[in-house]
This record gives structure tokens, sequence and C-alpha cells, in this order.
């Protein structure tokens, strides 16, 4: 017998195993939904799938008399043009800083303390502040997102571009390319597979900050919906939107890896630099 | 031959730790000198000194005559034994690099017309180091030999005054270590380069070199250490070599 940590899953398995715990789990939450029902048919905590489902179509496909939209639409769009926008300034923000603070020694000393001090400050805390200076608004929101990924994300992207050997920058300097033709040719390059990587990583907690932005203040948006009908225990309202969220999210997930993969092919080599 | 790179009384000294003292060399246009020593003599510190990525404490450094600029330029082109090559651009790309930043200032890239001679160039330099048939692949999937020959076409494009080797066989298996002195040797007589290579195979030095440097520590006080630097204390000139 071969020792555990040598033991590899083929194409398959892996899929087995993947699907193990998720289809687990959604056993489990049937029999313990229809437990309860029998026990109690007007259960609210444990919908079942056909109720959830009902809902969910409501939601998806009525109008809502009320606002004259259909709510998942209307909260989706709302819950994405926030997180996009957000999710751009911070990847833009990024680029910039995290380009100039890695590459460049007087930016490294000017810019990096602050960018430290604001990646301690938890974002939350903020959200008074910026409710307060920009209102109840959808500004508020999207700032919380930028304010919550960016430093992140720079200090990230700038420790990336500064453990770029020191040979490739002073062999570019060989070559006769200035500051701006190495940050062009040799450090952009380079820190665009790790910006979208990281911003991969920013997705899970740019959710959480425009969820709870939502939940605060608003009147549209996943976010709020959810804590909307929370107050009715509408648990099968809860479950599709945050199984939707899920999706999106993954969604979004594999997009940007595959843009990776197809951009910067270099970067996905088993054998890198 | 007049001599095209000198140091003149050059010490370098970090704090009071003195790592290079008092060396003090003329280095001949289209020679070939080794740098040998042992580990912690100063000879990476000696190379940096020519590529300008470090200046001396005291003394001068002129080449051609004029004071040599403390920071890495188009005179000096250098081979490190790795990360020599750009990882996000293939072969081609990589050779091509310093014609495009030499004229296109603003984007670093060339089209058209310009494009096509430079490729032409950077094709023509890749056949020169034996990857005519790599031109397309990234660095990440040649082996060490080729990586190498891939960074010496693109120190070799800009034509430099001096190339500067920093160990740039150290990594590579013994058969092709072979066949890159045979290659370097070619290249140092077909473009009459003026070359300094650091190495720590002392057969290596004396089989390239058409001159050895060693360097060491001249005096050595067991309770300062640091307190003596290192200099050249043997220049062997090899002037029988073929090309010398």
């Amino acid at each position: 017998m071969r020792r555990l940590l040598n033991l590899r899953p083929g194409g398959a398995g892996r899929l087995a195993l993947g699907a193990a715990p998720l289809v687990a789990l959604v056993l489990f939450y049937l029999l313990a939904s229809t437990a309860q029902h029998a026990v109690n048919p007007n259960e609210k905590i444990l919908p079942t799938l056909g109720a959830m489902a009902d809902q969910a179509r409501i939601m998806a496909f009525q109008i809502d008399p009320q606002t004259g939209a259909i709510p998942l639409w209307q909260d989706t769009f709302a819950s994405l043009r926030r997180l996009g926008l957000g999710l751009s300034i911070a990847t833009a923000s990024a680029l910039i800083l995290g380009l100039a603070i890695g590459l460049l020694p007087l930016a490294r000393a000017g810019l990096g303390p602050l960018v430290a001090a604001i990646a301690v400050v938890p974002p939350i805390a903020v959200l008074p502040i910026l409710f307060i200076t920009f209102g109840l608004g959808e500004t508020a929101k999207v700032v919380l997102i930028v304010v919550g990924v960016t430093p992140f994300m720079v200090r990230d992207l700038a420790g990336h571009i500064a453990a770029i050997p020191e040979e490739q920058i002073v062999k570019g300097q060989t070559l006769g390319a200035s500051t701006w033709q190495i940050a062009l040719r040799v450090a952009l390059p380079q820190a665009m597979p790790r910006l979208l990587e990281s911003l991969r990583l920013s997705l899970g907690p740019a959710w959480v900050f425009l969820i709870s932005a939502e939940a605060i203040a608003s009147d549209v948006g996943l976010g709020y919906r959810v804590f909307l009908v929370r107050r009715y225990l509408a648990m099968d309202i809860i479950l599709p939107y945050v199984a939707w969220i899920a999706l999106l999210a993954v969604g979004f997930d594999l997009i940007l890896l595959t843009l990776s993969r197809r951009a910067y092919p270099w970067a996905h080599s088993p054998r890198t630099r | 031959m007049s001599a095209l790179l000198t140091f003149r009384n050059v010490w370098v000294e970090y704090g009071d730790k003195i790592v290079l003292e008092k060396v003090d060399l003329a280095i001949e246009a289209g020679a070939f000198v080794s740098i040998v020593g042992p580990s912690g003599a100063g000879k990476s510190t000696f190379l940096r000194l020519a590529l300008g990525q470090e200046a001396p404490t005291r003394g001068a450094i002129d080449l051609d005559g004029a004071p040599l600029r403390a920071e890495p330029d188009r005179d000096r082109g250098v081979v490190f034994q790795r990360y020599s090559v750009f990882p996000h651009l293939n072969a081609v790309e990589n050779v091509m690099f310093g014609l495009e930043c030499q004229s296109a200032a603003l984007t670093g890239r060339l089209w058209g017309a310009r494009r096509r001679d430079a490729l032409d160039q950077a094709v023509a330099m890749l056949g020169a180091v034996g990857l005519a048939g790599a031109l397309e692949v990234y660095p990440a999937q040649l082996s060490g030999g080729m990586q190498q020959r891939l960074a010496i076409a693109q120190a070799l494009i800009m034509r430099p005054r001096v190339l500067l080797l920093d160990e740039p066989f150290g990594a590579l298996d013994p058969g092709v270590r072979l066949d890159m002195h045979g290659l370097i040797l070619g290249l140092w007589r077909e473009h009459q380069l003026t070359i300094l290579m650091v190495t720590h195979d002392i057969k290596e030095a004396f089989k390239l070199g058409t001159r050895v440097l060693a360097f060491d520590k001249r005096r050595n006080d067991p309770h300062a250490p640091h307190r003596y630097g290192s200099t050249a204390v043997y220049d062997f000139p090899l002037l029988d070599k073929p090309g010398a």
C-alpha cells in the first residue's frame, strides 16, 4: 500500500470526490427538511426544494407591482453595478500604486507606510464615516468596496513586482530601457497575471463589503433583499438568493481564471521563471 | 592597444567592512578577462562596479577615457547565471527588446517596417547562438543552456562596449558547458568583443581568457578579517591565445 500522500485521484475519481460532499450536504438538508415538515407542515426554517423553486420562480420571473420590476434581476443588476464599479476602481488603483511602489524605491518610501496604515483599518469600521461623508446612496457602497480591497491588492502587487529578480531589471537597463520602458515592458506584463489572481482573491471580501453595505442602507440589491425577507423568516427566498450569489461568484472566478490563462500563458506553464 | 576600461585606486567599503581595496587595472579592448577567486573575495562586487550597479567608495572607473556612469546602461551588456531573460517574452521578443526600447521611447514597441527590420536582426542573432529553431518559445520551456544562449543573444544585439558575464555557465551540465565555451569564444572573435567573466571554475578561466585575474585578500588580520579588502593579487596575461 502506498502512502496516503502519494495517492492521487484520476479524472473520474476527482469528479466523484468533489461531488460527494456537495451531494451529501444536499441529501442531509433534504432529510432534515422532510423530517421537519412531517412534524410541522408550516415549517419555515427548512423549506422544501419545491417551496424554494416556487419562490425563485416568483422572484426571477414576476414583476413586482410595487416597483414595476422583476426583483431578482433588479437586485442583481444593482449589486453587480456596485461590485463592478468598486472592483474596477480598486483594480486600476492597485495597478498604478502597486507598480509604483514595487518598482520605485522613492514611491515605496513615500507611499508604503500610508498603504500599510490603511490596510490595518477594518473597512466595516469605516462604513459609518462613508455614510456620513457620501450619504446613503451608491457612492458610499462603492467606496466601501474600494477601501476594503484596494490596500490588499496594492500590497500584493507591490510585493510581486518587488520580487522580480534584480537581474531582470538590470538586464533591461543594459539593453537601454528607461524607467518608463521597464515599467511598461518588464513590470506591467508580469504584474497582470498577478493582478488578476489578486482580483480573484478579492472577490470574496468585495461581496462581503457589498452585502454589508446593502444590508445597512439600501432599497435594492441582493444583500438588501436577503436582509429584508429575513424579517419574515423567508428562508425559501434567502436560500435561492444565496445560491444565486454563489453561482455569480463562481462564474466571475472562472471568467478571470480563463482570461488569465488565455492572455498570459507563460504565467501558467508548469515551469515559470 | 589602449585601455578601454580602467580602474584607478578603486575601493569599495560597506561601513567599516572593506570589500575591495586599491584595485588598479587597465583592461584593453578585445580582451577576454576571466576573474577567479574564493567566495567572498569581491569578484561579484568587481563586476557590479563595471556594470555600474554599484559605485566605488573611493577611486575612479573610466570607460574609454570618460568616467563610467554609476548606473547600468547600453555600454555594458550582461549575462547573469540565472534570471537574465524576461519570462513573459518569447525568444525572439526577448532579443528584440533592446532594439524596441532604443527606437520607441514612449511605447517600447515597434510596428510595421521597423518591426520587421528588428525582427530580422533578432532572428539572425538567434541563429548565431544556435536558437534558430526556438524563435517563439518562452524561456520556461528552454533548457538552462538554451536560456543562456538566449541571454547572450539578447545582450549582443545591442553591441555593448563591454560584455559582463557573471558565472554564466555555473548552473550548466559539463557537456553543455563545453558547447557554450565554443559558442562564446566564437562570438568573441567574430564580434571583437571585450569580455569580463567571473567564474568559479579555474580551468574554464584559463581556457577562455586572454587574461586571468585572481581576486583575494593581500593581507589578513585574523582578529578583524573585515578590515582588509580584496584586490587582483594575480594577473596572468595569456598572450599566446589565438585572437588575443
